[in-house]
């Protein structure tokens, strides 16, 4: 029973930075209609900053954070300005194909730079322990972090001028621009905030797991997930789709071979884009009807 | 006039141009193989590369290699497979048919060998295997394939011995990676396990992309086990040396595959401190060569030229190429079924081991007189240094049993 006890509140931790990765895939989707692809090789841009910073530059790990939060964003805004900018309002094809050839060759750049080895950041800090489980540090001040950074994104987004500009122009791109939103900085601006979120996510996974450049494929994947579960576009959805999915890693664990829980999260995947196409929060939205 | 003269000078220059590429031809092996330049088994592939090219310039410095009267240069022809067994069948065939190889190197690990070798055996071409270790691609009929390094059931078969001596009643969880060579490894592993009287706790394989093994650690640790044997290749048994320190899962053995073997395993610090991995050849084993290098002198060769110590993987490699080339000399012809009769009755023991190919046709191929070796990071001086702790006559440290 304890075993469970903890496998699920592991998965609870980790789930949260599941979502955090996710909230930057699904924040893009939802302002410009774009599938970021280049979002697992931002994950692992942020995974090398932290290693990058904290190693050879010697700044302490999660000191690092700020910095790999303003490095993703400006890096965000570049690529919107170079991949995205002029596909927008194209058919879906051409950004997925766009984003899909940053992605190629951001990876190739990596392998070449780098290649496959598995790189570790020493990240160390005192968790807690419950019987014979140990919940490790890291892995609490992840999950902490995330639910710090989900609360930011929200006040930006709800609470500042800029925040509404940006949900304006998710709303209706035209009307905004009626409005005088200049609608292309502020789909960059998103863009740049997606990605950002994406480099801080895999700068927290950094410091839980070693990772190689290819780390980014399967948190992609994982992400993808988690924005169907939480609905395309909705950052608060995706964070508690994150928790939920790994609430359902850490219950199914204990009973199932852990080859299987892939397949029941993508079974998970097909239901829900069947059956509640708009996410989990969707039916939290109909009960009061 | 002017006309006829050009198109005689460059007639000429065409003919010298052929005549030069058929002399190149003639004094050349050809050797094709595929490296997993990108994808997740770069580093390991491209060790054994390296290896491989270590032999290759030695050879072609020293004039190349003599069969009869003549003396073949090697070349090798390589494409990068991308760690993908779609790319390697289309590779291969290409190795074969274009670049008309006349032997060929295996790529790195079983899941590609076994795709290559469906090409090698189909076009009747020598391959020599320096990284593929499960043994069933050596139970179909092959003829031309020969395994260079112990095969799959072997890997684990050290350190149970050697944990044997420490905890005869050892409780030992089964973690490793859904991929061939990890489940031929495992599928033998315990077998010896239950027969050295060990109890399986668990037994649970993962996907090879499995980046987190919070949940399945704490299933270890649910289990009752103390002993953990298992992972698959770097990314995975990496991660779960690190997390297994940083869960404090408890466990007094830990064995590895793969991983732990490259010297960037240090970087885990801690969590890499008492970790063991069986390995193919480590430069601290002495064997003593009938032909080819000494272990010292590949060792210093290897990092003159790569600036890094070689790992197995690198040693592997230059095997490959040292036998082949035995073989030819021994043949005194490049004819591969001169070259085949050769191999099959190679029986040495050189700077990686002692080398011999099961001959009988249910076999054929399956390297049958190499043996692993054990070994353990160590905190010496507090710096982690790889000590051998199995078997007696690689050792060069008492194992440390239970793990810090």
């Amino acid at each position: 029973m304890l075993g469970l006890l903890a496998s699920v509140l592991d998965g609870v931790l980790i789930g949260a930075v599941y979502g955090l990765a996710a909230m930057g895939i699904t924040l893009i989707w939802g302002v410009m209609d774009v599938v970021n692809l280049t979002h697992g090789a931002m994950i692992v841009a942020g995974m090398f900053g932290v290693y990058l910073l904290s190693g050879p530059a010697g700044i302490p790990v999660y000191a690092t954070l700020p910095i790999v939060l303003v490095g993703g964003f400006l890096i965000g805004v570049a690529l919107y300005w170079l991949s995205v900018h002029r596909v927008i309002g194209q058919p879906p094809l051409m950004s997925l194909l766009s984003t899909f050839s940053v992605n190629l060759v951001l990876i190739g750049v990596g392998t070449a730079v780098w290649g496959t080895d598995l790189f570790n950041v020493p990240a160390s800090l005192p968790g807690f322990s419950m019987g014979r489980y140990t919940f490790p540090g890291t892995h609490i001040m992840a999950a902490v972090l995330t639910v710090v950074i989900a609360g930011v994104l929200y006040l930006f987004l709800y609470r500042t001028r800029i925040g509404k500009a940006v949900r304006a122009v998710s709303g209706n791109r035209e009307a905004a621009e009626l409005v005088g939103i200049p609608t292309s900085r502020v789909l960059a601006l998103a863009f740049g905030i997606g990605v950002s979120l994406a480099c801080v996510a895999g700068m927290l996974i950094a410091t839980m797991f070693p990772f190689t450049v290819l780390s980014g494929d399967a948190y992609q994947l994982k992400s993808f997930v988690v924005t169907v579960l939480g609905g395309l576009g909705n950052p608060t959805g995706a964070l508690v789709a994150g928790v939920a999915l790994g609430l359902l890693e850490g219950l199914t664990t204990p009973f199932v071979p852990v080859s299987w829980i892939l397949v029941i999260e993508f079974v998970l995947f097909v239901v829900v884009l069947i059956a509640v196409p708009g996410g989990l929060m969707q039916l939290r939205r109909r009960r009061p009807d | 006039m002017h006309m006829v003269k050009r198109m005689n000078a460059l007639l000429l220059a065409v003919a010298g141009a052929l005549t030069v590429h058929a002399a190149y031809a003639a004094d050349t092996i050809t050797i094709g193989m595929t490296v997993s330049q990108t994808g997740a088994l770069n580093v390991d592939s491209v060790s054994q590369l390296h290896g491989a090219e270590l032999w290759r310039d030695e050879v072609n410095a020293a004039g190349g290699i003599k069969a009869g009267n003549k003396r073949y240069k090697v070349r090798f022809v390589e494409y990068d497979d991308q760690s993908q067994g779609g790319r390697v069948q289309q590779l291969y065939t290409r190795l074969v048919l274009q670049d008309k190889s006349q032997f060929l190197f295996s790529p790195y690990s079983s899941g590609l060998v076994a795709t290559a070798a469906v090409i090698s055996e189909q076009y009747g071409k020598i391959m020599l295997i320096g990284g593929g270790a499960e043994g069933k691609t050596y139970e179909l009929g092959n003829k031309y394939l020969f395994q260079c390094i112990t095969p799959a059931d072997q890997y684990l078969s050290g350190a149970i011995a050697e944990l044997k001596e420490h905890n005869p009643h050892a409780k030992v969880a089964f973690v490793y990676s859904d991929d061939p060579f990890s489940k031929a490894v495992v599928a033998a592993a315990r077998d010896h396990a239950k027969a050295a009287g060990f109890t399986v706790a668990l037994d649970e394989s993962y996907p090879p992309s499995t980046t987190d093994f919070t949940a399945v650690i704490n299933k270890v640790i649910s289990s009752g086990a103390d002993t953990f044997l298992g992972g698959g290749h770097y990314s995975d048994g990496a991660t779960l040396a690190r997390q297994l320190h940083d869960q404090k899962a408890g466990m007094k053995w830990v064995s590895l595959l793969v991983a732990p073997d490259s010297e960037k395993f240090k970087t885990l610090g801690a969590a890499a401190n008492g970790i063991t991995v069986p390995s193919q050849w480590e430069p601290q084993v002495k064997y003593k060569a009938d032909f080819g290098p000494t272990v010292e002198q590949f060792t210093a060769e290897y990092t003159l030229k790569f600036k890094d110590l070689p790992d197995y993987h690198a040693a592997s490699g230059y095997a490959t190429g040292l036998l082949l080339q035995h073989a030819i000399e021994k043949a005194g012809s490049i004819d591969p079924e001169k070259v085949t009769a050769e191999l099959n009755k190679v029986d040495a023991t050189i700077f990686a081991g002692r080398e011999k190919f099961a001959t009988d046709p249910g076999h054929h191929g399956l390297q049958i007189a190499h043996q692993m070796v054990l070994a353990q990071w160590q905190t010496k001086g507090g710096k982690l240094e790889k000590e051998m702790v199995w078997p007696d006559v690689a050792r060069t440290a008492s194992v440390v049993y239970p793990l810090p």
